[in-house]
């Protein structure tokens, strides 16, 4: 124990330089999981002949164990950060586009025509009523996303990526615990943080008239 | 204001929802579509603002073919309330009624003043602006659901089946709120139901609609008197045709003329003894020019004969009446609805005419049913 904390109160600039690489890998991935995401979720809401299809080859890829992903970048896209993050990326699509899917598709169909009725573009349907109303599943989705990749991301380390990783790797073949603890511990507070901070943001972005009652979508 | 020339339309594989329609619907006019389930009453209504497309024949709005125009246009000119309310959740009362204007750009005080001046008409208070739909009751949502479609002024509004959701006594009230509203404001009203009394109550001129056909077009007393057939007669129910008879019209044909009645100055000793002579419960109070005071019934004089002498210190004197000329199809309603025993038949001068009880409608009901025509009145305030 006096290890660790000798350990800790040596290196806390190094731990802090490690979680921000960490918190950077996997906030680039979820955010570029949201980018491509939504927007195609929202599309496979308009072509639910296609939607099973991809909806069936990204739940296939989830499945695929993520070292593996992650291995497989190297000889595409080299090592370091980029290929980690694009990794990541493709773990954070299912979970998101999936949401959104569901969340879009479950609006009820009375407001839709509610809308169309009344002269709303497609695209005025999707801005004022579909997301407004699929936007708690949505988010939960974004929620989901996050706080796994904080815990893949350690992976990354691997390919040469950095973040909390390298403690828990370089722990690992040393045989020393401290490491372990000063990589593994900040990720745990890091994944936390980002599910309670997320957490907020989304009952934030729900439309107040939905906060309490659940009944439209 | 609205015509259709031959419209028909078929639905993939065939099914042919509307048949060659031609009807023409007056500015101003309320018309009711009603018919059985699949008669093709809402497709009908939905072609009007292209939410379905018709597969031949041509749609005109004051002269245009709605096909020419653009249809996001066409429905934001259009004024469209849906069965299930469909008030959008996530936006205040205000944002909900102003919707139309929004699209349409209209300035942003321009928008509050005319959510503001839409809510004065069914007199809520301007504090729901800012509250949000599941904050109201379904009576409430849906008066918001009929601003919202009034909310651009347009001249037509489409209803489909609007107050279906609603309880029976929210559905009633709104209902005649709603007809008021139509005729200040002469709106063309094309309304899409299956429920007969609704159709009977606000319609200008009701279209029965069966298989994609029209079966009968005429306002409602003309179906009521000559259905055009069978089918018809039984969509309207023999209880509608009765109080529809031509021969019936009034509550004077079937009321009784002579009820027990006592004047105010008779003591309780002499009322209760003309109940028990006439073997009846309650009887009608009037003074010495037969104008109706109140009732007096067993109960009340039960309970006040310790204290009270005479029949005008007990006598009851909220009472609801019908004058003599009303329709009877009104009143039959009426009686029926708020499960009164009877109901005092006076004439303008609040003059005591006669009594229409249960057993009056009995009779109506039997004549009907056995086709004697039998005027002989029978039955008394017994309920």
């Amino acid at each position: 124990m006096d290890s660790v904390i000798k350990f800790l109160s040596q290196n806390w600039s190094e731990i802090l330089i490690k979680s921000w690489e960490h918190l950077y890998i996997s906030l680039a991935a979820v955010l570029l999981g949201i980018i491509i995401a939504i927007p195609l979720g929202i599309v496979l809401t308009r072509v639910p002949k296609i939607a099973g299809f991809v909806m069936g080859i990204v739940g296939v890829i989830q499945t695929f164990p993520s070292l593996a992903i992650l291995a497989f970048f190297i000889p595409v896209l080299g090592v370091g950060q980029v290929p980690a993050i694009i990794a990541l990326f493709v773990y954070a699509l299912l979970p998101i586009l999936r949401n959104t899917y569901i969340g879009v598709r479950s609006v009820n169909k009375g407001m839709l025509e509610a809308g169309r009725g009344m002269g709303m573009t497609s695209w005025q349907r999707i801005v004022h009523v579909e997301l407004p109303l699929a936007v708690p599943v949505i988010m939960a989705g974004v929620r989901l996303s996050t706080v796994y990749l904080i815990g893949w991301a350690t992976l990354a380390s691997y390919i040469g990526a950095g973040g909390l990783g390298d403690y828990i790797f370089d722990g690992l073949n040393l045989f020393r615990t401290d490491y372990i603890i000063a990589g593994s511990v900040p990720a745990i507070i890091l994944a936390l943080i980002a599910d309670l901070l997320l957490g907020r943001l989304e009952r934030w972005v729900t439309p107040k008239g939905i906060r309490n009652s659940k009944e439209a979508i | 204001m609205l015509k259709f020339d031959n419209v028909t339309k078929i639905y993939e594989g065939g099914k042919k929802a509307v048949d060659k329609m031609n009807l023409e619907v007056e500015k101003g006019e309320f018309i009711v579509f009603i018919g059985p389930s699949g008669c093709g009453k809402t497709t009908t209504m939905k072609m009007i603002n292209r939410l379905i497309e018709p597969s031949e024949g041509t749609i005109y709005i004051n002269g245009e073919d709605i096909m020419k125009k653009d249809p996001v246009k066409l429905r934001r000119s259009i004024g469209y309330v849906i069965q299930q309310i469909g008030l959008f959740p996530h936006m205040t009362i205000r944002d909900n009624i102003a919707l139309v204007p929004k699209l349409l750009k209209w300035p942003e005080s321009e928008r509050r003043a005319r959510a503001e001046e839409l809510l004065k008409l069914v007199h809520l208070p301007p504090e729901y602006l800012d509250r949000y739909p599941h904050e109201l009751s379904g009576g409430q949502q849906q008066r918001i659901g009929v601003l919202r479609a009034l909310a651009a002024d347009p001249p037509l509004i489409l209803m489909d089946e609007p107050f279906g959701a609603l309880d029976p006594i929210t559905r009633d009230s709104l209902q005649e709120e709603f007809k008021n509203l139509q005729q200040s404001l002469g709106k063309t009203i094309v309304f899409v139901t299956h429920d007969m009394d609704e159709a009977i109550q606000l319609a200008d001129r009701i279209v029965i609609m069966r298989d994609g056909k029209l079966v009968q077009v005429g306002t409602p007393d003309e179906i009521l008197r000559n259905p055009a057939n069978d089918f018809v007669e039984e969509f309207i129910g023999k209880e509608r045709l009765v109080q529809a008879r031509p021969n019936i019209q009034t509550v004077e044909q079937i009321m009784n003329p002579a009820p027990v009645t006592i004047s105010v100055d008779k003591s309780l000793s002499q009322a209760i003894e003309l109940m028990k002579q006439r073997r009846v419960d309650t009887l009608l109070v009037v003074d010495d020019q037969q104008i109706l005071q109140g009732y007096v019934d067993v109960e009340m004089i039960d309970q006040k004969r310790k204290k009270s002498y005479q029949v005008g210190e007990v006598m009851e004197t909220e009472m609801y009446t019908v004058k003599k000329d009303t329709l009877l199809r009104h009143t039959v309603r009426r009686i029926l609805k708020r499960g009164m025993k009877y109901v005092p038949v006076v004439d303008n001068d609040h003059r005591l005419a006669g009594i229409v009880t249960r057993a009056n409608l009995v009779d109506v009901v039997y004549d009907s049913i056995w086709g004697e025509e039998n005027p002989e009145m029978t039955g008394q305030q017994e309920g």
